[in-house]
């Protein structure tokens, strides 16, 4: 073993074992060769380069990898190196290896844009300018219109520093009760149905329980593309013996090796759930003794059970009624159960009642709260957990505390120095933000991290309510779909280049660091936010300089909530590797698995169960739109694909979305198919798989017009949750021309598109399709 | 089968491609990734599995076997490295040699990559990029104790059946349990040539 002096490398911790080399093994030439004996294995290749690594986790989805980000001599971040994460244990997706790709891209916004109107053109301006017009444009709307008139959109991909002052700004600095946030496309469903049920929003089991469990059943997930690195709890709940059921309109990666695959018809899942709860009342499967003692509303549930016979349920679902009690027998036998689901369930406008019913069988089963047994929920979003709890959502104040409960308001006005009858009312939704905006009810906006153009549904309702702005600035950047159409475009950092922690699905704190410094002339998000608030004259109240400032104070205004972060220190996390909230004091723990002591966070501690009726879609089916259309993810883009779009391996994996239907209908591999719904049609190319029910279409949505899902689905609402109906609406497919060709994405002036983006998009699918959902014809 | 090699298991793979990208990602060929991600029953499920080189050993590697130059050496340890630069030609025979359809060839600069086992990490006792970061396992690296270990009652083949020829390999593939038959049919068999049926 020959130290090296260079040994201050922070893979010291990961290291593997130490293999002694011999020299005849190792090439010439190579550094092996020459210092053969060994050296740490962690120090292959921070060689004479002067490279360095920095810890941190990925920038996308709420599975939260853990990744180094390499850095080179002269501070540009310019590779990925695995990282052995206790949450990822050195494993990534092809999103989290391409990620660092966006930091030192050519397409990044350097330099505000301006323009004070729509028909003109952007140029680039000082930051002085662009703020104070943003300031002058704010004042003149509110002075007019009242404050309510400017509204303000987050994101769930931002730090929770910066969700807390998103909340804070709007509040405060704004004083408008208009703030809401891209999460309420995402999990709120989940959010509200935890919150009904057990008082506390978040999941109740870490992943490493999936390890420990003997049945997994996972719901409305698409695990194998969306959370990849999730697989891996997956097969290895597998490896030692556990059944999985998975509950999926299509066969999905996970799918296709589950001892139970229900392809149930989009938008029936809350009548599959009672169906299943009624085979596991009437064999006799319930967990009585557990229902007597930590649950209420169970009789009413019962009852509401029993009008769910399988028979019925399977009509509804179109799937055999001999596969409800297949899968009711499976997860209420197991000795340890565990239920996760994401947006496939939640993504209704029953949305929380088809989490209810997923929690109610776990209640019923008594699999709650146990090692390998429990209910969990996937965040799509990086911090899909952590940027609904600290204000951001347009119901709740920071800490998880609800915006309408006097004590929690007072207590919020007194951390903030702000007179209670300043803090605005609940606001609403950002759907129903976008309606309120084509009504001119508001006619200011700021949009932070969020694109609205491609995530929202019903894309022309939302093109109309953002033209009928009167100002709208975004942050962001890259030039995104929706920044393409603002007045002011102010280009912020990206993950890497600002550090703060996220909430991962598990609700375990992470914390991000930052790697380089931002390139010239971009400010963080957190700046740019307190230059606003000065510029207002709410400066005082906003005199943070760093995320570690934004922390201090949103750990107090969490503490004694139930989103307890107080505990939580940045030091802690750096040596920790992530801690799960609550986490009351900075010698606590934090607490991977709730309700272990049995007891939920209503102050009776019961799980409160909730009766639930099932309906049909509110798109409803007729002989012009016999199908139901669905949309999702695809591995190698991320949501909007603002972020993903524009990185040449992840454009070369997925150029372009697709309409997934069955051999039934009669289209060849690769053939334009126009998708018609009541709001609209767009054609795409088919892939014909039988991977697929033979009522429904599937069509990624990461895409903007005329290629885009969300030109197509239905903006109707879950009345609890406000969450979007994206996973079913009534369409009908038809034979078309000729395909719609994707556009590139949108750039500053004076910049030329990225070349590696510009895969040609209007190629018929490639030969070997996402997923090899490819062909059925047999050759 | 070498000591620590890889393991392709191809029930766990769900086709999202980490690999490829991740192959992009080493230092040894930055940009290219030497990963196929096949699918094998398009149309009909999503079914794929990742292939690496398998680094013959069978007694010498097919590819190293028909280069005209000696540019592919193979190291003590079993790895088939990647043809030489100073002796390659980039005629291809390799590539027509290897049953498993690896080596691929740079056109323009005229030489063969391939996979080589990320030997710039392997030679450091860490694992190749791929099987780093393969979300699912799909692609392990390590011994056949620690697979066995982590999988119990998993096993694995490493010699393939071509037509009339056998391929022995370093790296090891994931056969199932139930059906483990030796030597593990590695292609479809050669039922004519040149329009006339060879078949016995």
């Amino acid at each position: 073993m020959t130290a090296d002096p260079r040994a201050a490398d922070p893979r010291a911790a990961d290291t593997r074992a130490v293999v002694p080399l011999d020299p005849s093994l190792a090439p010439p030439g190579t550094r092996a060769f020459r210092d053969a004996g060994g050296i740490p294995a962690d120090q292959w290749h921070a060689d004479q380069n002067g490279e360095t690594l920095v810890p941190t986790h990925c920038c996308f989805c709420g599975v939260q990898c853990g990744m180094y980000l390499r850095v080179d001599r002269g501070g540009k971040v310019f590779g990925v190196e695995p990282r052995n994460h206790d949450i990822n244990r050195m494993r990534l997706c092809p999103k989290g290896i391409n990620a660092y790709q966006q930091v030192n891209h050519p397409d990044r916004l350097t330099a505000p844009l301006m323009r004070r109107s729509r028909d003109e053109d952007f140029r680039e301006v000082s930051w002085d300018e662009a703020l104070d017009f943003t300031v002058a444009e704010i004042k003149r709307i509110q002075q007019t219109h009242g404050n309510d008139a400017f509204g303000l959109l987050g994101g769930a991909s931002l730090f929770s520093e910066k969700t807390y002052l998103v909340g804070k700004f709007a509040r405060v600095a704004l004083k408008s009760r208009h703030v809401d946030y891209n999460g309420r496309l995402c999990m709120v469903s989940a959010a509200g149905a935890n919150k009904l049920a057990f008082g506390i929003d978040r999941a109740g089991n870490p992943f490493s329980d999936i390890l420990l469990t003997d049945c997994l059943l996972i719901a409305g997930s698409n695990v194998g593309e969306c959370f990849p690195v999730m697989t891996q709890y997956v097969w290895g709940a597998r490896d030692r013996g556990a059944s999985l059921i998975v509950i999926d309109p299509r066969e999905t990666a996970i799918a296709r090796t589950a001892d139970i695959h229900v392809a149930l018809k989009p938008g029936t899942d809350s009548a599959f759930f009672n169906a299943v709860l009624n085979v596991v009342i009437e064999e006799g499967l319930t967990d009585e003794t557990y229902l007597a003692a930590h649950a209420t509303g169970w009789a009413e549930v019962k009852a509401k059970a029993a009008e769910y016979p399988p028979s019925r349920s399977a009509e509804i679902c179109g799937v055999p009624a001999e596969q409800i009690v297949q899968v009711a027998r499976t997860f209420a036998r197991a000795p340890k159960a565990m239920a996760w689901h994401a947006r496939g369930i939640e993504h209704h406008s029953q949305g929380v009642e088809n989490c209810l019913t997923v929690i109610n069988l776990c209640a019923a089963t008594g699999h709650i709260g146990k090692p390998g047994a429990g209910y969990g929920t996937i965040t799509g979003q990086g911090n899909g957990q952590g940027g609904r709890e600290h204000g951001q959502k347009s119901d709740l104040l920071p800490g998880g505390r609800s915006i309408v409960n006097e004590e929690h308001r007072r207590q919020i006005c007194e951390i903030w120095g702000i007179e209670e009858s300043e803090l605005p009312p609940a606001g609403t939704s950002m759907m129903e933000m976008v309606w309120q905006m084509q009504r001119r009810e508001i006619r200011g906006l700021i949009g932070i991290c969020n694109n609205p153009f491609v995530s929202l549904p019903n894309y022309k309702v939302v093109k109309e309510g953002y033209d009928a702005t009167e100002f709208h600035a975004q942050f962001d950047f890259f030039l995104s779909e929706t920044a393409a159409n603002a007045h002011v475009v102010f280009p912020v950092t990206t993950w890497a280049e600002d550090e703060g922690v996220m909430a991962n699905a598990e609700a375990r704190v992470v914390k991000h660091n930052k790697a380089q410094d931002p390139p010239p002339g971009v400010r963080t998000d957190t700046w740019v936010m307190c230059e606003l608030a000065k510029r207002l004259g709410a400066g005082d109240k906003f005199a943070f300089t760093d995320s570690r400032e934004v922390f201090d104070e949103l750990r107090i205004a969490s503490a004694g909530t139930v989103n307890d972060y107080y505990g939580i220190t940045y030091e802690r996390l750096e040596e920790t590797g992530g801690i799960a909230w609550p986490c009351p004091s900075t010698d606590h723990p934090g607490t991977p698995r709730l309700f272990e002591d049995g007891r939920t966070y209503h102050p009776d501690g019961k799980i409160h169960m909730q009766v639930v009726e099932w309906h049909p879609p509110m798109d409803p089916y007729d002989d012009e739109h016999p199908m139901s259309l669905t949309t999702g993810r695809t591995v190698a883009h991320f949501l909007s694909g603002n972020q993903t779009r524009r990185l040449g391996a992840l454009v070369e994996q997925t150029p372009r979305p697709w309409a997934e239907i069955h051999p039934s209908h009669g289209f060849r591999n690769g053939e334009p198919v126009r998708v018609v719904t009541r709001r609209g049609s767009e054609v795409f190319p088919a892939l014909v798989t039988e991977a697929i029910r033979p009522d429904t279409v599937f069509i990624p949505y990461h895409w903007p017009v005329p290629t885009s899902a969300n030109a197509l689905t239905i903006d109707a609402l879950d009345p609890r949750s406000k969450i979007p109906e994206y996973k079913v609406c009534a369409c009908r497919i038809e034979h078309a021309e000729k395909i719609d060709e994707v556009p590139a994405p949108p750039v500053a002036p004076g910049h030329v598109a990225y070349p590696e983006t510009q895969v040609s998009r209007t190629d018929p699918l490639p030969p070997t399709s996402p997923q090899g959902r490819g062909t059925s014809e047999r050759s | 089968m070498m000591g620590r090699t890889i393991f392709i298991d191809p029930g766990r793979c769900i086709g999202c491609q980490a690999c490829v990208s991740a192959c992009r990602e080493c230092d040894s060929h930055r940009g290219k990734s030497m990963i196929h991600l096949d699918y094998t029953d398009e149309g009909q499920s999503v079914a794929s599995l990742p292939t690496v080189c398998m680094h013959c050993e069978d007694p010498v590697a097919p590819c190293a076997e028909v280069c005209p130059a000696d540019a592919i050496l193979v190291t003590a340890d079993g790895v088939v490295q990647q043809a030489d630069t100073t002796r390659c030609i980039g005629c291809a025979n390799c590539v027509n040699a290897c049953p498993f359809g690896v080596p691929k060839i740079d056109l323009q600069a005229k030489l063969q990559m391939k996979c080589n086992l990320c030997y710039d990490r392997t030679a450091y006792g860490l694992a190749p990029m791929c099987a780093t970061v393969c979300p699912t396992g799909a692609l392990f690296y390590g011994t056949v104790e620690e697979l066995q270990a982590e999988r119990p009652g998993v096993q694995v083949a490493d010699t393939f059946v071509f037509g009339e020829s056998e391929v022995r390999t370093g790296v090891a593939m994931v056969v199932p349990a139930d059906k483990v038959q030796w030597p593990v049919p590695g292609g479809l068999p050669v039922v004519e040539i040149n329009g006339k049926d060879v078949r016995r």
